[in-house]
């Protein structure tokens, strides 16, 4: 009996399907936390840099906001609108969440670390399904029966349409320049090259970087929830749990074109200079331990200063734990044994940060910037970005050919193209200026016309 | 199922509304009395073109307390904090047009303390006005953050306001025939204080908003109103001013001690939202440039001109005006010789502006429709009364 | 075994929804199945490991149903045609084309029945990691042997694009 149980254990071990199905489980279990504390970290930095200190009410500093949200949300009323077209207003939900969590599938964390595994389509498996999350909100916004829910909608397949030609036309650059669309095979091609592709084309990252924040509905682009004229958009009629569940694929949404980005354009798990060795490498692979501990410092620095005794034995809780990441970070660096465990670990940390940094960069832009109207949305979208990316897919295919068939120097060939780009995208920008001159001289009040 | 498709599509296109751009149905939204900012429990019924407006119309009166009857059964002492619950944001405005207009009514005068005191509390009130308004238009445009530094910089005036009254939004600060408190021993203090440090926050909006491409492109052009429009309509204000037009009660009727100092009108030129920003933002430099000179000339003096306990204006009627920070805030009272008053009708600037609403929406997206409330800057509790 | 189990799950998927979507009242309710149909084809493409064509097929059809629904949501009154009489005259005449089309399907099957080896029957599978990416060989065939009716192909697309620009123009 426990020999045929040994022997069914070991099968399910063996199969190809029992990992990513394990990973699988995790995705769906460990992504609302995450979610729940990147909402968190938004909020501490809208706090901060609106001269005011955030939650602060739950747990020491509001650490465990998150949690109490998510029991708040999760025992509120269910409320379905009356005319309400119930099984779709159920389901939209649903298809938005989980288009956000499959679509992290395939992103590789570190060498050691693909979420689920490596298909070779990799890129295009995530761009494809986490557009399919729209779905969800045209048919959330249209269910619900509402003016304001169904405008909402109709902003958000605008939206998508107009700006995932500019993000694919974005994502192709940097395929051309890495050869494939696998995630692993292109980061090694970064780790080849010696150069992370932002630096190569800079143009495809800033149209990747602006449509992103528009597929994903972040402000300045948020026109689908745009709380100020729609209330809150197709998520108007929702409440509850099926709320949180749009809250929760926003976010997904987020770390989606974060991992994108950085799989692509800044080098996935390398580390910066990821090609120089000897001592400065050495130095730089102390960075990551050096952070945090830091950070350690910071907090043990500042637990007397806290008022409440609990909140004193939080900051040295945290600084523990901080350090004891630094040893794991360090341990690697120094200790030959441990070396093993470099790549992996080393990597997660490099590729968490950066998908940190892009994330943050959504936020602060969300906290400067005034919300654009829907055309003038439409006018960047397609009067910008989609011609701009469009030259500059073919200035990198030109720069590619004159590399390979010529050998020029990529790097030479390269920038002589973005010149040509930029040239591109200025002719644009002085028509546009032109154009708003001409306007606001002649009939005011026909600002739409076009 | 395709011809199903195509009769619907026919209905649609050929039966309600084919002036429309794809022939489909006109949309009719109704904006409030429950929106974020709709700014209160104003309520527009929007008839939409995909998000283009066709047509507005404004239900007002979800507010309505009956201020003026109110009036009529309350001595005049007694009506004056019912003034500050119109304009809430700007209470120490509306007692001092209530206050004055009964002074005038009874031929007294208050004395020149008393005057600059309201002077230098009123502008403030001005600024702090211009500041919910300037943090609201910004949030209904999209940029979070302004709200909470103009709330920061409002948050000092209202401390300035509760030291002097101890009230701090329904004041009642003034009393009719002068004031009942004289200014506290550091105000001239704090308001020195609060005023060099405003100047230097205000370039911090500037900086946010002004030059910014989003921000000038969601205000140029929308919501223009033109200078012979806004006087047909009637339309005071900030509003008046930024479509070129040079009227304010301050200059054109001096009242309190207005004629004593210097300041400009600011005026704009195209009567957009854009023009309407910048008159505020410059009115608010006035107004420290107003309070600034009030500091160290209060003059010495009595600060309660002789009235007696109970009021009984002369038979007669008055109409008097001042400049709110919204507009022309005007109070005709008209007295039978008893201790209340027979009739008080009030002129609250946010009910005329907004009749201007329709003009200045009607062929923009609802985003501008938004944009364009948040511009005229009206305040509910005044347009119901 | 479980490539089986796999495809015949996507096939009844794919074949229930379709006939869901024809048989709904609702135009949202028919589209909505039509993604699931799209969907459950685009599981069959990845069951034989054509990841390309499966995420081609989702890329495009999420824009293409997109549109669909803009549409269905903009010009369709819905109340109206909930009412109306779904089959209409075609009835009969879809019938036969069905019938037509079943009985070819069923021959064609029937024939690869009698030749063996050279039949539509799915065959087994190489492990994917040992087959080629399949996104370099899409692009080797469309660019090699089949270049003409690639361009051809495309040609034909910027001229309905051009079209429909133009019939736009032309109304506004």
């Amino acid at each position: 009996m426990t020999h045929g149980l040994q022997e069914l254990l070991k099968a399910v071990l063996a199969s190809p399907y029992t990992l990513p199905v394990i990973y699988g489980v995790v995705i769906v279990a460990v992504l609302p936390l995450v979610a729940g504390y990147v909402v968190l970290v938004e909020r501490k930095v809208m706090a901060d840099m609106q001269a005011r200190l955030g939650p602060m009410r739950v747990g020491p500093h509001g650490l465990l906001q998150p949690i109490a949200d998510a029991v708040k949300l999760l025992l509120k009323e269910d409320i379905i609108p009356e005319k309400a077209d119930v099984w779709i207003f159920w389901l939209a939900p649903l298809v938005s969440v989980t288009a956000g969590m499959l679509a992290l599938a395939p992103v590789g964390i570190g060498p050691a670390f693909q979420i689920a595994r490596d298909i070779n389509v990799g890129i295009l498996f995530v761009a494809g399904i986490s557009s399919l999350g729209i779905f969800g909100i045209v048919l959330g916004g249209w269910a619900s029966n509402s003016h304001y829910s169904l405008m909402g909608a109709l902003r958000s397949a605008a939206q998508l349409v107009s700006y995932e030609t500019a993000a694919g036309m974005a994502l192709v650059s940097g395929l051309l320049l890495g050869g494939s669309l696998q995630i692993r095979a292109l980061v090694e091609e970064q780790a080849k090259q010696g150069v992370w592709f932002v630096a190569l084309a800079p143009v495809a990252f800033f149209i990747y970087l602006v449509a992103s924040i528009a597929e994903t509905n972040r402000a300045p682009f948020d026109l689908p929830e745009a709380e100020s004229e729609l209330v809150a958009g197709y998520m108007t009629e929702y409440s509850g749990f099926r709320w949180s569940l749009y809250f929760l694929a926003e976010y997904a949404n987020m770390m989606v074109v974060g991992s994108v980005a950085t799989t692509i354009f800044l080098g996935g798990w390398l580390r910066p200079f990821a090609g120089v060795g000897g001592a400065a490498g050495t130095a730089l692979d102390c960075l990551p331990g050096a952070l945090l501990l830091g950070v350690a410092g910071y907090c043990l620095y500042r637990a007397p200063k806290q008022p409440v005794a609990v909140q004193k034995l939080v900051m040295v809780a945290v600084a523990g734990l901080c350090a004891a990441l630094a040893a794991a970070l360090l341990a690697p660096v120094f200790v030959a044994q441990a070396l093993w465990m470099k790549p992996g670990i080393h990597g997660a940390f490099w590729f968490l940060l950066k998908v940190g940094g892009y994330i943050y960069l959504f936020m602060w832009l969300r906290f400067t910037l005034p919300r654009y109207r829907f055309d003038q949305l439409m006018r960047l979208g397609w009067y910008f970005l989609i011609p701009v990316s469009i030259v500059n897919v073919m200035g990198i295919g030109i720069a590619l050919v004159l590399h390979w068939e010529r050998g020029m120097h990529l790097a030479l060939a390269l920038g002589l193209t973005t010149l040509m780009t930029l040239a591109v995208a200025g002719v644009l920008v002085r028509a546009e200026l032109k154009r708003e001159e001409q306007l606001r001289q002649g009939a005011a009040g026909d600002a739409y016309a076009g | 199922m395709a011809e199903t498709t195509q009769n619907g599509a026919g209905q649609a296109g050929s039966g309600s509304a084919p002036h429309t751009l794809l022939g489909a149905d006109e949309l009719i939204l109704n904006m409030g009395p429950q929106h974020p900012s709709t700014h209160g429990v104003l309520r527009v019924k929007l008839k939409l073109d995909g998000e283009r407006v066709a047509g507005s119309e404004c239900v007002i009166g979800y507010l309505h307390r009956g201020v003026e009857k109110i009036a009529e059964h309350r001595s005049y002492q007694q009506f004056a904090p019912y003034v500050d619950r119109m304009d809430y944001v700007a209470a120490v405005s509306n007692g001092l047009g209530y206050c004055e207009a009964v002074e005038k009514l009874m031929g007294v005068e208050a004395p020149p303390r008393a005057k600059v005191i309201r002077t230098l509390l009123t502008e403030l009130q001005r600024i702090a006005s211009h500041l919910l308004w300037l943090a609201t238009h910004a949030l209904d445009i999209g940029a979070l953050t302004p709200l909470f530094y103009c709330f920061r910089e409002r948050e000092e005036i209202l401390k300035i306001l509760e030291k002097y009254c101890g009230a701090r939004l329904t004041t009642h600060a003034f009393r009719i025939g002068g004031l009942q408190y004289d200014a506290y021993d550091t105000m001239e203090k704090d308001v020195e204080r609060f005023c060099a440090d405003f100047l230097k926050r205000i370039v911090e909006y500037e900086d946010l908003l002004t030059g910014n491409r989003i921000w000038l492109g969601r205000t140029k052009g929308v919501g223009v109103l033109s200078g012979e429009d806004a006087i047909a309509m009637g339309v005071t204000g900030p509003v008046l001013r930024a479509s070129g037009v040079q009227w304010d009660i301050r200059k054109a009727m001096p009242y309190a001690a207005y004629d004593q100092f210097e300041f400009d009108i600011p005026i704009g030129k195209n009567g957009d939202t854009f023009d309407r920003y910048v008159v505020r933002m410059e009115e608010m430099r006035q107004s420290v440039r107003i309070c600034r000179q009030a500091i160290g000339k209060i003059p010495a003096g009595p600060i309660l001109a002789k009235v007696g306990k109970v009021l009984k204006p002369p038979v007669g009627e008055v109409y008097h005006a001042i400049e709110a920070p919204k507009g022309e805030l005007g109070y005709y009272i008209v007295s039978d010789g008893t201790v209340q008053p027979y009739r008080v009708r009030i002129r609250p600037p946010s009910f005329v502006n907004l009749q201007a609403f329709d003009k200045m929406a009607r062929g923009h997206l609802v985003a501008d429709v938004v944009a364009i409330i948040g511009t005229l800057d009206i305040v509910l509790g005044e347009v119901d009364r | 075994m479980l490539d089986k189990v796999i495809f015949y799950f996507f096939a009844a998927i794919a074949v229930g929804s379709a006939l869901l979507m024809i048989t709904r009242r609702s135009a949202v309710h028919s589209a909505i199945f039509l993604t699931t149909t799209l969907l459950a084809t685009a599981g069959i493409f990845l069951q034989l490991r054509a990841e390309f064509l499966f995420i081609v097929q989702i890329i495009l059809y999420v824009g293409g149903i997109m549109v669909l629904f803009i549409f269905v949501i903009m010009l369709v009154n819905l109340d109206v045609a909930a009412q109306q009489i779904q089959y209409s005259r075609q009835k009969w005449v879809a019938l036969a084309l069905a019938l037509a089309l079943a009985g070819q399907v069923g021959a064609m099957l029937w024939r690869a029945g009698k030749l063996p080896g050279q039949g539509l029957l799915v065959r087994g599978v190489p492990a994917a990691e040992s087959l080629p990416p399949n996104a370099e060989a899409v692009a080797r065939s469309l660019f090699g042997p089949y270049m003409l009716s690639f361009e051809i192909a495309s040609l034909l697309l910027l001229v309905a694009m051009i079209g429909a620009v133009v019939m736009a123009k032309k109304k506004v």
